[in-house]
């Protein structure tokens, strides 16, 4: 093992400190693994921080006739069918406890009259099923994680960037990567790994994710063999702000329909009506989004391009108090208060229901100590995410991630690390120092979300994929060329030059996916193929890669159950 | 397109000093925007904290014409244009490099905190009104504006004041219904209340208008003063119970 850098050893290392990353944490510690958790960014900043609408758990706290069944219900029918059953019946199952456990640690809430968890309407949601907070539940969640970890002794690594994973044969044998502050390189020696590091939103232009979200934990996982499941599915969240340019992307929650906001076009038609007479403003994300985008390219679009969102029919000190956070943003950046006026939204990429392929049980990939959860793992929300799901997939799935490599670490001896992968690891670091007529990596970051956005964007057509990939092709080879000015001490230059490699294999597993999926189906819409198949309808989108090449396969559903199937079929 | 003159602060631990950028303006643009206009055309190594962009996360504290604020939610069109719009560090906290300061000392201070303890045998049952204020109190973004802002950690380097977030942490603990550990003396000792003379800048620059002053400080002072200075109160305490 080189001892030229800085070494940490831990029986677990988790890289990515929101929800996920954070619950397996304390799980990891709770079975007595020496834990260390690596991030980006400060602690508590991760993107869990900006979930607003709430948590989905089926606890019955103001619909009594929720239950485990009618959530799993929901989530499969959310997720077209695409999604992997034992998931989404573990996460419905689940999530009650989850949620309680997080009461237990100190998050605090909204309450019921009666003096219980509060829970709110969502789309594609039967019942009202979303405890909250306000419209900052992510907020809370996240600092409830983070002083139950600190309190619990977790090693946080903040302000460092994995680069890559090590691999002592074919199991996992820690991470390499570099502190932001002064670029020094540093070495994690583990037994088992977690990706818990989001998802992958920064590739498009209008996106309501945070500069965090490249995609690293994917393209990681894909280097070092494990398999991309379902990369086509991206979720466009209908509502983000449209106006002023400056925010564009930025996300209003949910949560506005949930508390009864009405979208209307420009003619001021209650345009859902067309597209979802029976669930209107609360129909699934990918229908919504679908339908906004419709409207305004049909012309009956607000001034900058976007939809109405109406609130202001309900008595402002309502709307001040469940939205206060949507109050703010849209009066502090946008100069509109929206307990009087209606906000400009339209579409925004949010989250990846894709991303790495886990056994449902142990969230292990199909490399032996690597485990994911989280936004970067996929398989619980098939083709569409129902809103709320998202917070309850990281504590129910980060806490089997945390145990699952807890107890894969009790099992197997400390591994060794190739010497040569690091020294790789390091040269490829260091390379962009060395060009000196390259471009800036921020133009060719600029670039690739150009062409995403335009490309493979919600509607999609076979012409415009292959274009993209042949564009893919042309980007990645401008960024082996960038070139980086200034130090390694904390160069945002450098850092997007690394990062820049995570978002073009990302994309390009998208676009393959999203070529091969000859069919529409939740978030995945193709203009040439509009209608569900049959077949792909059994079949799931498997990435892999083999040596230099993306290789694209498709695998079997796991068949559903006599069970469950009952239970779908009602 | 009119044009904003930027002065930002450039230096490292050694030092450094303002250096101006030329930066056009949008409608409804903020400092953080310029900020990543001058990353992505004139300076891609500007050393800049952000995350959300959305006044959720707290992560873009600077100071803006010589004011602790977010950068992600101060517009340029109100600030005034016909003088340089200067950024700078948090001034309480050592520069790593640019706008980037050391801020984990607010980190380890945290860690001295003692985390909610649950009383034995609650049912669970809490209401609204109960938790209203702890609330108001978990809206805190942690972006330490407040621990900029104070003069007790700003001018004075008082480090044994623990300062206005981890006052606003521990009200919030001790005045969660159903918690049951006692961080009165932490307050008095460790985290230093003393030192907070009541001037309420934090207040005036919390993004979340978190009344920090008049809702977390002062009524923590007075516990401290019913437990340390009056024996009557304290009595009176231990046999209802209330804490």
């Amino acid at each position: 093992m080189s001892d030229r850098f800085e070494t940490h050893e831990h029986d677990v290392l988790i890289i990515g400190a929101g929800g996920a990353g954070l619950r397996a944490a304390i799980e990891a510690l709770a079975h007595g693994a020496k834990v260390g958790v690596v991030c980006k960014s400060l602690l508590g900043k991760a993107h869990t921080v900006m979930a607003e609408g709430g948590i989905a758990a089926a606890m019955a706290n103001v619909d009594s006739a929720d239950g485990w069944i009618p959530h799993f219900r929901d989530t499969m029918r959310g997720g077209k069918m695409l999604n992997n059953w034992r998931m989404a019946q573990l996460h419905a199952q689940e999530s009650i406890d989850r949620v309680k456990e997080l009461e237990q640690w100190g998050a605090l809430f909204d309450r019921t009259s009666d003096g219980n968890i509060l829970q709110r309407a969502f789309g594609g949601h039967t019942f009202k099923r979303l405890c909250h907070v306000g419209d900052r539940t992510g907020l809370e969640m996240i600092r409830t994680l983070q002083d139950r970890g600190v309190e619990m002794g977790v090693d946080v690594y903040m302000e460092c960037t994995i680069t890559k994973l090590l691999k002592d044969g074919d199991r996992i044998a820690g991470a390499f990567g570099y502190w932001r502050e002064q670029g020094r390189f540093v070495q994690f020696k583990a037994k088992s790994v977690i990706i818990c590091t989001g998802g992958i939103g920064k590739s498009w232009k209008i996106t309501s994710n945070s500069w965090e979200c490249t995609g690293d934990g994917m393209a990681l996982a894909y280097d070092a063999g494990a398999e991309l499941l379902d990369m086509e599915f991206v979720q466009f969240h209908p509502t983000g702000m449209v106006w002023p340019p400056g925010v564009q992307g930025i996300l209003v929650t949910e949560a506005v329909r949930g508390e009864g906001g009405l979208l209307t076009n420009k003619l001021g038609e209650r345009f859902m009506q067309k597209y979802d007479p029976k669930k209107m403003e609360l129909s699934t994300r990918d229908v919504v989004a679908r339908s906004i985008y419709t409207e305004v390219k049909e012309g009956r679009g607000s001034e900058h391009g976007g939809a109405f969102l109406d609130i202001s029919h309900k008595p402002a000190e309502y709307v001040k108090q469940k939205l206060p956070s949507m109050y703010h943003q849209f009066k502090e950046l946008a100069d509109v208060d929206i307990t009087k006026q209606p906000m400009e939204v339209g579409p925004t990429c949010h989250y990846m229901m894709g991303g790495i392929r886990v056994e449902a049980e142990t969230a292990q990939t199909t490399v032996p100590g690597l485990f994911a959860a989280g936004e970067a793992a996929a398989g619980l929300h098939g083709a569409n995410r129902l809103g709320g799901n998202s917070l309850s997939d990281l504590v129910v799935f980060g806490r089997r991630a945390g145990l699952a490599a807890a107890e894969h670490a009790k099992k197997v001896s400390a591994p060794n690390i190739d010497a040569s992968e690091i020294e790789r690891a390091e040269r490829e670091m260091l390379a962009p120092f060395d060009q000196s007529a390259g471009e800036s990596p921020y133009a060719v970051h600029r670039d690739l979300q150009d062409m995403m956005q335009s490309l493979v964007g919600i509607f999609r057509v076979e012409d415009d994929l292959k274009t993209a990939l042949a564009e893919l092709d042309k980007l990645k080879e401008r960024a082996t060329k960038v070139r980086v000015e200034g130090s390694r001490m904390f160069n945002p230059g450098w850092h997007l030059a690394r990062d820049l490699q995570c978002m073009l294999t990302v994309s390009e597993a998208v676009t393959r996916s999203a070529l091969a999926r000859k069919e529409s189906r939740g978030a995945h819409s193709r203009i040439d193929y509009p209608g569900l198949d049959e077949q792909w309808g059994k079949q799931n989108n498997i990435t892999k890669r083999e040596g230099e090449t993306m290789m694209l396969k498709q695998v079997a559903r796991p068949p559903l159950p006599d069970d469950l199937k009952k239970i779908l079929d009602e | 397109m009119s044009e904003a003159v930027m002065q930002v602060f450039r230096g490292n631990r050694e030092g450094g000093s303002p250096v101006e950028f030329r930066v056009p303006i949008t409608p409804g643009m903020v400092v953080l925007d310029a900020l990543h206009h001058i990353q992505g055309h004139q300076a891609p190594d500007l050393a800049v904290r952000w995350n959300c962009k959305a006044g959720k996360c707290g992560s873009c504290s600077a100071e803006v014409n010589g004011r602790p604020r977010l950068t992600c939610k101060t517009r340029m069109d109100a600030l005034p244009t016909d003088q340089p719009i200067t950024v700078n560090p948090m001034k309480t906290f050592p520069v790593i490099k640019d706008l980037v300061t050391d801020v984990s000392w607010n980190y380890e201070v945290n860690k001295k905190i003692p985390a909610f303890k649950p009383k034995a045998g609650t049912d669970w049952k809490m209401y609204q009104e109960d938790i209203d204020r702890v609330q108001e109190f978990r809206k805190c973004i942690e972006c330490f504006l407040c621990q900029d802002v104070c003069h007790v950690l700003r001018d004075h380097d008082k480090k044994e004041f623990a300062g206005p977030r981890f006052m606003v942490r521990t009200a919030a603990l001790e005045m969660h219904p159903l918690d049951s550990a006692d961080r009165i003396p932490l307050v008095k000792k460790e985290l230093g209340i003393g030192y907070c003379n009541i001037t309420k800048c934090c207040t005036e620059v919390c993004p979340e208008e978190i009344h920090i002053t008049d809702n977390a400080i002062i009524p923590l002072k007075e516990r401290v003063v019913d437990e340390f200075y009056d024996p009557i109160a304290k009595l009176v305490r231990k046999i209802t119970g209330a804490k």
